[in-house]
């Protein structure tokens, strides 16, 4: 059982995520590791992959989103020519410099060219960790897609049962399913309590929080959530004149956190995100009782997030997903925020600039890359942004 | 501001070309034709893509195929597509991502010409054939909003772990079945008949063995053909709008004939300033080239005496010289094994060993690597594949930058600097084995 942060204060809950934040080397994750012989440790990339079944195979789901700008890039830079995205390279870097040598395994689930071919990339430099390309469909047919991707969970399923000498059970998966459904509801609250009362909810501190759900076991990160929840809401801070907006196509490679606190600084609530997508992806919660490699599957057709690495079959319903966003957080605007050289998020921009534009939803955007060092342009953007949404928006 | 400045040299010399890319020029111009000609003829237009591009099924419904790839390959040779790359950012679309969705976005805002001068034809419907690209997804998202036609989706999932599961063909082929194939029904009004299609799929693979026959000549010293720059020649009818037809039998065969003619006198390739003179450099290329510069990018291969013997660029659309072929006796399932494997559908470690097998089969001096500033798909792992080759076959890469069709990534100075320098290596490394010996 997780050891309980019950009767701390917002600030200890936030420094406890903080420190998860900046441990590049994943103490929590090798002492968790190394308090039980046999344990496993499982690595995965944005911007989902189904956790339960690592979970169920009695393994840590480790997040791992990138170096982010604490991590000096000094191998990563020779594997990747100027033009792509960060992401991949400050990856290799923690896998080369050492810093993942005590994870078993990797999955790098469908999302672009370059997390894909990372995928092989990885099996030739790490030869003797699990490393597996992890499909998701395009068709949301139960029949079609949906009996494609139960396979998919199959095979993952089998792989990781093999990995620890046992066949993971469907009473095992069910099981997981529960306690991932119950973290869901938790990210899922925040998110709400954040969109209603934001300065007591900091989008930087909310990041933390959720991001710690990266490495922490599920059940530490559910009892951290539950803690930051209880002591937000009972702690009184000022409220800003701040603007309410939705932060969008940072899915995959993360915005360094100071590029977040210099939103806000800059007069920006962030009411809503795409940030670490994978802790929130399904909907709703999945069923625990039947099949649970169909119950996935079928969440994962009708009840998960929209994003841009996912097809979307309806031109009418194509971006709705962010205006449904924007209404449902109350936010007068949204904040284009892309890594550069990232495929999915520039290449579905202008669809949804054009949507918001038809809705008479006001944007801004800028790229940034997860070590971005200087705030001052954002900030400006952004301020601006927020003066004139201020000014002009009931006009 | 970027300004596109295009220089006012004297008019080039017309480009030599053998008989065969005479009558390959002859069949896309015709092609053209048809398509432009769609709205007086009735045709019904599907736009679809060179990977994953399923042209017997398509003309089962006597749809006419129209790449958009392709139309930004012809724009980028024209010299139109920088003007267009430009267009496209103007209206939002980043300078970060691909040229060839910018080219044809920036040639739709500007008046939608194919290269005959007359008007494309909006597509009745997009054939997302989601091969071995993520770009494809969104690129037929983009082109849907524009178009607001019908959309077919055929997921084709990816090698990741370098093997095709029974898991992949059953959703293929079930796609086909309960999607691609009604869709198609409905919009062509014509109804599928699977027949037809083995017919079809029978003529494929005959143009597919004349095919190889050609690629795989230049295994000999000299090489007959090149297999890069000539090579996009060669594969345009049956990565494009001719795989299954009798045109497509009749030009391989007419091509290995030639091929064939030059193999028995010894000679290099055709280049556009005639026959390559002494083969002094034989190269494996892993890359798409780059186009607005094309002749120029290649004049720096045949005037060292470089000549590409064999490339991963022209196994986009297919690969056959390892033995698949379309087999028309499981017509559906060979169309979902022809998606699965093309070439950038293969996962990193078997594009290795493919470019490794290529530097052995053919006796290749070195691999070279022309990484291409929009392509993700081919770019993203390079600088790894390069050091694997060269450690497995102990010859030496090199590796180029530049864009498929945004001229403001070629700099024909860097690259011919970077080439020279290469050939350099690979008379040092001759030079060392001599010695040793």
């Amino acid at each position: 059982m997780a050891a309980s942060l019950n009767g701390s204060k917002t600030a200890d809950v936030v420094a406890r995520a903080q420190a998860l934040f900046e441990d590049l080397s994943f103490a929590t994750a090798r002492q968790w590791k190394a308090s039980e012989p046999g344990r496993k440790v499982v690595g995965y990339m944005p911007i989902y992959v189904p956790r339960e079944i690592i979970h169920a195979a009695g393994m840590l789901p480790l997040g791992i989103v990138g170096g982010g700008d604490q991590l000096e890039v000094i191998h990563g830079d020779a594997y990747y020519q100027s033009y792509i995205c960060r992401i991949p390279r400050s990856t290799i870097e923690l896998g080369v410099s050492g810093r993942l040598d005590f994870v078993d395994g990797m999955l790098f689930p469908s999302i672009c060219d370059v997390i894909r071919n990372l995928s092989g990339m990885w099996k030739l430099m790490f030869p003797h960790v699990y490393s597996h390309y992890f499909d998701v469909p395009q068709n949301y047919r139960d029949d079609i897609g949906g009996n494609f991707y139960i396979n998919e969970l199959a095979e993952l399923r089998h792989d990781l049962g093999e990995i620890r000498g046992n066949p993971i059970t469907d009473d095992e998966l069910r099981h997981s399913i529960a306690v991932y459904n119950e973290n869901r509801r938790l990210v899922r609250d925040l998110y709400t309590f954040r969109a209603e009362r934001p300065w007591q909810a900091p989008a930087a501190e909310v990041y933390l929080v959720v991001r710690a759900g990266l490495v922490l076991p599920v059940e530490e990160h559910s009892v951290m959530l539950r803690d930051y929840l209880a002591t937000a809401r009972a702690e009184e801070r000022p409220m800003r004149d701040n603007c309410r907006i939705v932060l969008t196509g940072a899915f995959c490679e993360q915005p360094p956190l100071n590029l977040i606190k210099s939103l806000e600084l800059s007069g920006c609530y962030v009411v809503d995100d795409d940030l670490l997508l994978v802790t929130r992806w399904l909907t709703g919660d999945v069923p625990t009782d039947g099949d649970p490699l169909k119950n996935l599957s079928l969440a994962f057709l009708h009840h998960s997030e929209s994003t841009a690495a996912k097809y979307e079959p309806s031109q009418k319903e194509k971006g709705q997903y962010l205006v449904r966003a924007v209404k449902r957080s109350a936010a007068e605007g949204v904040i284009f925020a892309a890594p550069s050289f990232c495929d999915p998020a520039l290449l579905e921009r202008p669809m949804l600039q054009h949507v918001l534009k038809d809705a008479g939803i006001p944007y801004i955007a800028f790229k940034y890359a997860e070590n971005s060092g200087q705030m001052q342009p954002i900030r400006e953007q952004a301020g601006t942004f927020a003066d004139s949404i201020k000014l002009w928006s009931g006009a | 501001m970027t300004t596109i400045v295009t220089s006012k040299k004297a008019p080039a010399k017309e480009a030599e070309k053998d008989a065969s890319m005479v009558k390959q020029k002859e069949m896309m111009a015709a092609h053209y034709e048809r398509l432009t000609s769609a709205p007086e003829t009735g045709d019904k237009v599907v736009a679809t893509f060179v990977p994953g591009n399923l042209n017997e099924l398509i003309m089962c419904f006597d749809l006419l195929n129209n790449l958009p790839e392709v139309n930004a390959i012809q724009n980028g040779l024209r010299r139109l597509s920088g003007s267009y790359v430009l267009e496209a950012e103007k209206i939002g679309h980043s300078e970060d991502v691909c040229t060839y969705v910018k080219s044809d976005i920036g040639m739709m805002a500007k008046g939608n010409l194919a290269p005959n001068g007359k008007k494309f034809p909006n597509p009745d419907v997009l054939l997302l054939s989601y091969t071995g690209c993520f770009t494809f997804m969104k690129w037929f998202e983009l082109l849907r909003e524009q178009y607001q036609c019908e959309t077919i989706m055929l997921h084709t999932p990816y090698m990741g772990d370098g093997k095709i599961t029974k898991n992949m063909i059953d959703y293929m082929v079930k796609q086909l079945k309960e999607e691609v194939i009604p869709t198609l029904e409905r919009v062509s009004g014509v109804k599928f008949d699977i027949d037809r299609l083995r017919e079809y799929l029978k003529k494929s693979t005959k143009a597919e063995d004349d095919l190889v026959r050609v690629l795989q000549s230049a295994k000999a010293k000299p090489s007959p053909i090149d297999a890069y720059f000539g090579g996009i020649y060669y594969i345009g009818p049956i990565f494009g709008a001719f795989r299954g037809t009798d045109d497509a039998i009749d030009y391989y065969r007419f091509l290995r004939e030639e091929v064939n003619e030059r193999l028995a006198k010894g000679k290099g390739p055709v280049t556009p300033d005639g026959d390559m003179g002494k083969e002094k450099y034989r190269l494996v290329v892993e890359g798409p080239p780059n186009y607005t510069s094309f002749r120029q990018f290649w004049k720096m291969f045949y005037d060292e005496g470089a000549v590409v013997v064999a490339s991963s660029y022209t196994k986009v659309g297919g690969v056959y010289d390892f033995g698949f072929r379309h087999d028309p006796d499981k017509p559906l399932e060979t169309l979902a094994e022809y998606c699965l494997g093309v070439y950038t559908n293969r996962s990193l470690p078997m594009r290795i060993d493919m470019l490794t097998n290529y530097i052995k089969e053919y006796e290749a001096d070195g691999l070279l690597i022309n990484s291409i500033k929009s392509c993700n798909s081919f770019s993203a792992g390079q600088l790894m594949m390069m050091r694997e080759v060269e450690k497995r076959t102990g010859k030496p890469a090199a590796f180029i930058e530049s864009d498929l069709v945004d001229p403001r990534y070629f700099s024909a100075a860097n690259i011919k600097n970077r080439l020279e320098s290469y050939f350099q290596m690979i008379e040092q490394k001759r030079a060392g084995v001599s010695a040793a010996a």
